[in-house]
């Protein structure tokens, strides 16, 4: 498993990287060209955070989204999903607000959720992002990630390309 | 060397194609467990279940320890390819998001070049 160190993270390019750095914590990390006070924008701005929050590509929409950003207030969003028989909410509390160098929020849609901690860091007109989520235990953490995008399925079809490239390998001899 | 690669390749797909198989795998994802959690948790008898984790352990997708009176089984070698799978699946989604925050900062920037920095 190749885990990025702190030095090599993605300050010169746009890859996001993410590794495990505890049982219960996720780090993640990524430079976006733009200053600070712009990317801090587009994360405590509803309009703006509509818009990305939520890619296409996950076949999800956002129907709502109500942030009030200060220490003790609280965010809702409301997701649809064509799997989902009704809107599923997320929603929780700020626990930190410090303009354009940081955020720490809770997840409170169920008793396993992460603090999630978001670290903003200008460089050169530069912003380097870095993100904890922090689960209340190892095995929270675990279920999350492979709930993600039911990840589970999909690792056990890299099983499956690895076992019918071991297969190939050994046709050739 | 492609005797021994058919044979596991044989085993492993053996061990992955039965139901029970792949849930006691997801299971023991989760936490290590007894056969005898195993067995009760998926309705079997004690015998069904060690047969099933006998073709498991073959596969080298499980491993088992006795201690005292008690076998815990856990999963073998390749659950770093899994937990590599799920970063990994972990990292896209984030990563997908945050190309979409670069299209968003890409417009802030040009709003802010055309009608100036506000105050």
């Amino acid at each position: 498993m190749v885990a990025p160190s702190e030095k090599d993270s993605a300050r010169t390019n746009r890859r996001t990287t993410s590794e495990r750095a505890s049982d219960r914590e996720m780090v993640t990390r990524r430079t976006f060209d733009a200053p600070v006070r712009l990317v801090f924008e587009a994360w405590t701005t509803p309009a703006l955070f509509k818009q990305w929050w939520v890619p296409k590509s996950s076949g999800a929409t956002l129907l709502s989204c109500e942030q009030d950003v200060r220490v003790g207030g609280s965010y809702r969003l409301m997701f649809a999903h064509p799997d989902f028989e009704t809107p599923m909410p997320f929603f929780g509390k700020y626990l930190e607000v410090v303009p354009e160098s940081r955020l720490v929020w809770t997840n409170e849609e169920s008793p396993e959720g992460a603090v999630t901690s978001v670290t903003f860091e200008e460089q050169d007109g530069r912003t380097l992002l870095v993100m904890r989520e922090l689960y209340p235990s190892k095995a929270a953490l675990e279920r999350a990630i492979e709930g993600m995008d039911e990840a589970l399925p999909e690792a056990f079809e890299q099983l499956d390309e690895f076992l019918a490239a071991r297969v190939t390998g050994a046709g050739r001899h | 060397m492609a005797q021994y690669s058919a044979t596991r390749f044989d085993a492993s797909f053996a061990a992955l194609s039965d139901p029970t198989r792949r849930g006691v795998l997801e299971q023991l994802l989760r936490a290590d467990a007894s056969v005898s959690d195993l067995a009760e948790r998926f309705h079997m008898t004690l015998t069904g279940m060690r047969k099933h984790i006998g073709v498991l352990e073959q596969a080298e997708l499980v491993t088992t320890e006795k201690v005292g009176r008690v076998r815990t089984c856990r999963l073998g070698t390749r659950r770093l390819d899994q937990e590599a799978a799920w970063i990994e699946n972990y990292r896209r989604t984030w990563a997908a998001r945050f190309d979409a925050l670069d299209t968003v900062l890409e417009e802030l920037k040009r709003k802010e070049k055309r009608d100036g920095r506000p105050k």
